[in-house]
């Protein structure tokens, strides 16, 4: 077997066993599994709603999906995702309105700028606590998840919330820090669809993490790092600062859903807007095997099913959209216990004795 | 600030309390013996979706009257119990990284309620309301004494039993267990199976307690302020009590206050500021900037026993 095809093996097997875990419940429910799946895989492929809709909803789950694949690289778990994206589409939406009438040369550079360094910042902050004092990363980025979402609601309601506006959420930023969506270029494509730009710049960034993590010092340093922190260290590498380095990375991805979200799509910051992106991005990391091809793919596949959880919501009888995150749930245990499926090959009886 | 500290205040203090320290005792009990619990949140929703459920269907459907909540209150013990035999299947015997698979968890009974509920009551937001007088008991002296009681009872378990002597060395040193003749992943499984229940029963409060009915997503991240009052509990029962207390009093402070806390001198304290205490507690503390919370040496290592 080559390596490829065993790279592909687990997550297909994993997504085909959760299918069918799924498929059970929707039966207990009392739908049938075929239609329930048809609606929610079939609506993806439609032109152009189904497949504007996957990719602009694959788009930040590309970005959370590599934030949660380069901690991982270095042995960290970025669960923070969440609360990095918030704190960054927050600072994307101040700039925009701050320096509301810059020429768009300027200011979308400088609301790119914000996104990147403020999702670096809050990562980093699990980073230094983690080199500096050895405190887990993984409770100190839940922790932060919160503390985000607090002081960014805080911020809305008192300081950046429209007088009067009843929703949470803050003023538009200026018409020069919009960035285009695909309706502009692709002619039969509307403009309505949200998907714009920053999913292009998704997939520069897979590439610029495999450029990063697999062509330079500083990536391989960080692999190292993660996969044997004694012998990195042993050979020089400080790993402490590798830890902080692959956190603030890590952030940096995440806060790029704030591009998306405030510069392509609201025009604005939405209180609780994230739809689970920081976790649904740990299904992506894990199910595309930390690598950035992988991430890609296993972003295609949760953004299909979000898009056809809607109409699973309009059309089944029983079934509602809920039936996404349970699968997203069972697809990552089953990605986690790989162990359960080599024990389950291992048990298989191998017939050896009738080929006597 | 005087009228702050009223009596209702400390009898919704215990109330919000009650179900972190059901929780957080119960991830006491899985951490010790060196399982990272982040699924807390996840066991919580499913046992305050079981109650919810079980207790309304006893009531109308099977016509229980007022033996329901208890009924109810089992029915969430049990969903606790079965999410934590998932979880304790896929971290001791397949040996998965405890943190995927907590996460995996709580991913998934964010959806699993929702989906249950729209079949069986044609609504996935929430299950029907149940009747005051169906729900579990409310009153501040019973429920004091109900913790207090649980708190003396695992101290009790946890440095008084040989059952409580394994779980802490499987925690600290699984190897010397193991040698000692202590079976690893049986003593893990009890850990975390006892989590389970705690945790259900933690979240049934919640849904039949302080609540009548299940909400989507209504834990609201206690899961995880269960596990903050663990760590800043320094995983240790009478602290983890206090923490918990602590953490209940500041939900109940930004509840009462409806928006602003007026200081003394005047100036007004948003309520987000007060609800991010726990949370930046639990960071201080982990950091060791005020005493330190050194957690069990073999957490989250899965134990492979040597050949």
């Amino acid at each position: 077997m080559t390596k490829l095809a065993r790279e592909l093996l687990f997550p297909l097997i994993a997504v085909v066993a959760a299918f069918i875990v799924g498929g059970i419940l929707i039966l207990i429910v009392g739908d049938s599994p075929f239609v329930a799946y048809r609606l929610l895989l079939g609506s993806a492929l439609s032109w152009p709603d189904g497949i504007g809709y996957t990719l602009f909803h694959a788009t930040p789950l590309i970005f959370t999906g590599l934030a949660v694949l380069v901690g991982f690289r270095c042995g960290l778990f970025n669960i923070g995702a969440e609360g990095q994206l918030y704190i960054a589409a927050f600072a994307t939406a101040w700039v925009g309105i701050k320096f509301a009438n810059l020429t768009p040369w300027l200011l979308i550079p400088f609301c790119f700028v914000a996104a990147i360094m403020s999702g670096a910042f809050w990562a980093a902050i699990p980073g230094v606590l983690k080199a500096r004092f050895g405190s887990h990363e993984v409770i100190n980025t839940i922790m932060l998840n919160f503390i985000a979402v607090a002081l960014i609601s805080y911020f809305v309601q008192y300081h950046y919330k429209e007088r009067g506006d009843p929703i949470m959420q803050t003023s538009m930023i200026g018409e020069g820090a919009h960035i285009a969506r695909f309706g502009k270029f692709i002619p039969g494509f509307p403009e309505r669809i949200p998907l714009n730009l920053a999913f292009l710049l998704a997939l520069l960034c897979c590439f610029l993490v495999y450029l990063f993590l697999w062509r330079t010092k500083w990536g391989y340093e960080i692999r190292a790092t993660g996969s044997n922190p004694y012998a990195a260290e042993y050979g020089g590498i400080s790993i402490r600062k590798q830890i902080i380095l692959a956190m603030a990375v890590s952030g940096a991805l995440a806060g790029m859903v704030g591009i998306n979200e405030v510069l392509g799509y609201r025009y604005r910051y939405y209180d609780g807007f994230s739809d689970n992106y920081g976790f649904t991005g740990i299904a992506v990391a894990l199910l595309g095997r930390n690598h950035p091809v992988g991430v890609i793919l296993a972003a295609l596949l949760f953004a299909a099913l979000q898009h056809g959880g809607i109409y699973v919501d309009g059309f089944s009888e029983h079934v509602t959209k809920d039936i996404v995150q349970v699968l997203q749930g069972i697809i990552i245990l089953f990605v986690a216990a790989e162990a359960f499926f080599k024990w389950l090959v291992g048990r298989r009886p191998s017939f050896q004795h009738l080929r006597a | 600030m005087r009228d702050v500290f009223t009596l209702s205040l400390i009898a919704s203090t215990l109330r919000l309390s009650t179900p972190l320290v059901l929780a957080a005792l119960g991830g006491l009990f899985s951490e010790r013996s060196g399982v990272i619990n982040i699924a807390l949140e996840g066991k919580m929703l499913a046992g305050a979706f079981t109650a919810a459920a079980v207790t309304y269907a006893a009531d109308t459907r099977l016509g229980l009257g007022a033996a329901s909540p208890w009924i109810g209150l089992l029915g969430g013990m049990i969903a606790g119990l079965f999410i934590a035999v998932i979880y304790a299947v896929s971290c001791i015997k397949f040996k998965s990284d405890q943190v995927v698979s907590g996460a995996a968890i709580n991913i998934l009974m964010i959806g699993m309620p929702g989906l249950l509920s729209g079949a069986f009551f044609l609504s996935s937001g929430s299950t029907p309301q149940i009747p005051k007088d169906r729900l579990l008991p409310q009153s501040p002296w019973f429920i004091a004494i109900v913790i207090l009681a649980i708190v003396a009872g695992i101290w009790y378990v946890l440095y008084k039993t040989p059952f409580g002597l394994r779980l802490r060395s499987v925690g600290e040193n699984p190897e010397a267990a193991d040698v000692a003749g202590v079976s690893v992943s049986r003593i893990r499984y009890s850990g975390v199976l006892l989590a389970g229940m705690l945790a259900g029963i933690g979240g049934a409060y919640l849904s039949i307690g302080q609540s009548s009915l299940f909400t989507r997503n209504m834990t609201a991240g206690r899961g995880f302020i269960a596990l903050a009052a663990l760590i800043f509990g320094k995983w240790r029962p009478v602290q983890t009590l206090l923490a918990c207390l602590l953490f209940g009093f500041t939900e109940a402070v930004s509840i009462q206050m409806q928006g602003v806390f007026k200081l003394p001198s005047g100036e007004d304290i948003p309520v987000q500021f007060i609800q991010m205490v726990p949370y930046v507690l639990t960071i201080v503390v982990l950091a060791g900037f005020i005493g330190s919370s050194r957690p069990p040496r073999a957490l989250g290592i899965p134990y492979q026993k040597e050949k």
